[in-house]
């Protein structure tokens, strides 16, 4: 018998019995698309046909239409890509650490942001993808395979090919742990549905019949890809930040970054959460699922990462001030006073400022304040991978080579068009799949919700 | 080859009570064929006395599986099949591979042990799950017992017994194997 402390506050509130999880949840799935949901996938996808003008264009005419120069030959593109990369790294973070931790507030939110880690995953590959010109020619490179001149194979000791190979399995891990996750649910909709419906959702659902023995193998399956995935987690933004770290730019190569990349890309990840749930709790009505605990405890977590980061900034100034190295410590002085100074304080004023609002109980309880703030620190994200990158690149060994970084409206299309990408495939989720994990939700209705409470 | 099997069903709606049942109809002698839930039940493959899975082993063969092709491929592309001077490290500079190492060792263990379970499980696509009771993968959690199976038991004993055990109902229903 599970038993829960009676200092928690209920899980799940509204009194529901399992039968009203099931109903609740497969509502969304059965019941014809809302009027708000049309609008918002209509956008999402008007969006993404925008943005694929730019990535036209980009293929047909190559790279070149992007603003980067001889100087700065690296903004956007991977500015945008660790953005993704970090958004992604709730979801899992979510799923398996708190499934190590026994944190069971997990439950109402992991299935919507496992989906959010994969779709962010999807989008950050398209700027590598895009990046390497002809990627029709190009995107096998980085396999170990030998090249067509004889067995000449791929560089182990770059760290853009650990990023491949982090990446991938980061995306396929994932995909297959939510998948995993998605089967009892699948076999939910299954018996309830009819026709067409119900022969894709049989089919998804891999004849799940809910007997004790799977259920015991399916823990221990859960339990031991939690524990995969956990290191996995840390090392991806690890190796993405070993991109920076092992080169020699000021400004880039320092030990810090593989710690600090990852506190912030749960940092960013969970905003991201944040501003994705408050919407779909919004629109599908999920209040007693998604409580304004669970917004707390996710907010808890943005002060405790936000504060990470911003301990961060100071750490790597102390130490190029530290170091003596005049073209490190120029490296700082330059992103705080030169002609990027505002990039920089915009980072510092969304990452290292806004969350500390949440120690206000009043502020982390709202959700109108919460919505903002979430998309606040995402701003600040990108600006602070957009001020390692750019800052770093355009004070170039020689003054003669100085330059600055003008995006063009290509850049900007391709960014759309992951936007696009993004929230298509997110619409698409919340409306053909359950949003909720009904099967660990109704594992905890007699011991977290509000009933037992009283 | 279909075998038509007869089973008494226990229905119950509370994860506790089944747990106590279940227990207690083992201590009866009663032999339970399976039982169904919507959602895991902690401690039930315990009282249904059921061996801890051997899964994690699989996952581990299958890391270390991993670990050793993720090695020999870079030691041997690198290393051996055409050596380059690289940044001025050895030929075989181990520490270079750790990162993808590790990363094919998590993705074998995890592709592995997720086959496996599937292939053990026999879970596969568009598979009838041939459920005894619609409402298993609702609310409603279903304890199966074969009438065959139980030969010293007549089938109405067995009934009792589920009944007083705390199911909210107690059905046969026969299903071809």
């Amino acid at each position: 018998m599970q038993v829960e402390a009676t200092v928690r506050k209920p899980l799940v509130t509204g009194g529901k019995t399992v039968h009203d999880v099931t109903n609740d949840i497969c509502r969304h799935v059965e019941g014809k698309p809302t009027k708000l949901w049309t609008a918002a996938f209509g956008i999402s996808v008007i969006t993404l046909m925008i943005g694929l003008v730019a990535v036209v264009a980009t293929l047909w005419e190559g790279i070149g239409m992007w603003g980067l120069n001889k100087t700065v030959g690296w903004a956007w593109d991977i500015t945008n890509f660790v953005w993704w990369v970090g958004i992604g790294h709730a979801g899992t973070l979510i799923s398996a650490v708190l499934l190590l931790f026994r944190q069971k507030w997990r439950m109402a939110i992991n299935r919507a942001s496992e989906a959010m880690t994969i779709f962010a995953v999807i989008c950050a590959a398209q700027f590598p993808i895009l990046h390497m010109g002809r990627p029709w020619l190009g995107a096998y490179w980085a396999l170990p395979l030998p090249n067509t001149f004889g067995s000449l194979w791929v560089n182990f000791n770059s760290p853009l090919l650990w990023d491949v190979f982090a990446i991938s399995t980061y995306f396929s891990v994932s995909l297959v742990f939510w998948y995993l996750g998605l089967v009892p649910d699948f076999a939910t909709i299954r018996d309830r549905a009819k026709g067409i419906r119900r022969i894709i959702y049989g089919g998804l659902s891999l004849g799940w019949d809910g007997a004790a023995r799977t259920w015991s193998r399916y823990e221990s399956v859960s339990l031991i890809l939690a524990g995969l995935a956990t290191p996995l987690v840390l090392s991806v933004h690890t190796i993405v930040s070993f991109d920076f770290a092992t080169s020699v730019i000021p400004g880039w190569h320092t030990t810090i970054f593989p710690p600090y990349f990852v506190a912030g890309a749960i940092f960013s990840g969970f905003a991201m959460v944040l501003t994705l749930m408050i919407v779909t709790r919004e629109t599908f009505k999920l209040h007693d699922y998604i409580t304004i605990e669970h917004i707390e405890l996710m907010n808890i977590v943005i002060i405790v990462t936000g504060s990470i980061v911003g301990i961060a900034y100071i750490t790597e100034f102390f130490v190029a001030w530290y170091s003596g190295v005049p073209a490190e410590q120029y490296a700082f002085y330059n992103r705080m006073q030169g002609p990027y100074w505002w990039a920089y304080w915009s980072m510092m004023t969304c990452n290292v400022i806004s969350p500390q609002l949440f120690w206000f109980k009043k502020i982390r309880t709202s959700i109108a304040a919460t919505f903002i703030i979430s998309i606040i620190v995402n701003i600040g994200m990108w600006f602070e991978r957009f001020v390692i990158i750019v800052t770093s690149l355009h004070r170039d060994y020689l003054p003669s080579s100085w330059a600055m970084f003008y995006p063009t409206i290509y850049d900007m299309g391709v960014y759309l068009f992951t936007f696009g990408l993004f929230f298509t495939a997110f619409f698409l989720f919340a409306k053909f799949f359950p949003v909720i994990n009904m099967a660990e939700v109704k594992s905890i209705i007699k011991s977290s919700s509000e009933k037992t409470a009283e | 080859m279909s075998d038509v099997k007869n089973y008494v069903l226990g229905v119950y709606d509370d994860e506790d009570v089944l747990l106590k049942a279940v227990g207690k109809l083992r201590a009866t002698g009663i032999k339970i064929q399976e039982v169904y839930s919507p959602f895991p039940v902690h401690g039930l493959d315990e009282e249904l006395g059921y061996k801890r899975s051997k899964l994690p082993i699989a996952a581990f063969m299958f890391g270390m599986l991993g670990t050793t092709l993720a090695l020999v491929m870079q030691i041997w592309m690198l290393g051996v099949d055409w050596p380059m001077i690289i940044g001025g490290k050895n030929h075989i500079a181990l520490p270079d591979f750790v990162p993808v190492t590790f990363e094919l060792t998590v993705l074998l263990a995890a592709f592995g042990m997720v086959g496996t379970f599937l292939v053990s499980s026999d879970l596969k696509p568009w598979k009838d799950p041939n459920l005894l009771d619609i409402r298993i993968t609702d609310d409603k959690h279903v304890m199966a017992i074969d009438i065959a199976s139980n030969k010293t038991m007549e089938a109405s004993a067995i009934q009792k017994a589920l009944q007083e055990s705390g199911a909210v109902e107690v059905n046969e229903k026969s299903r071809e194997e």
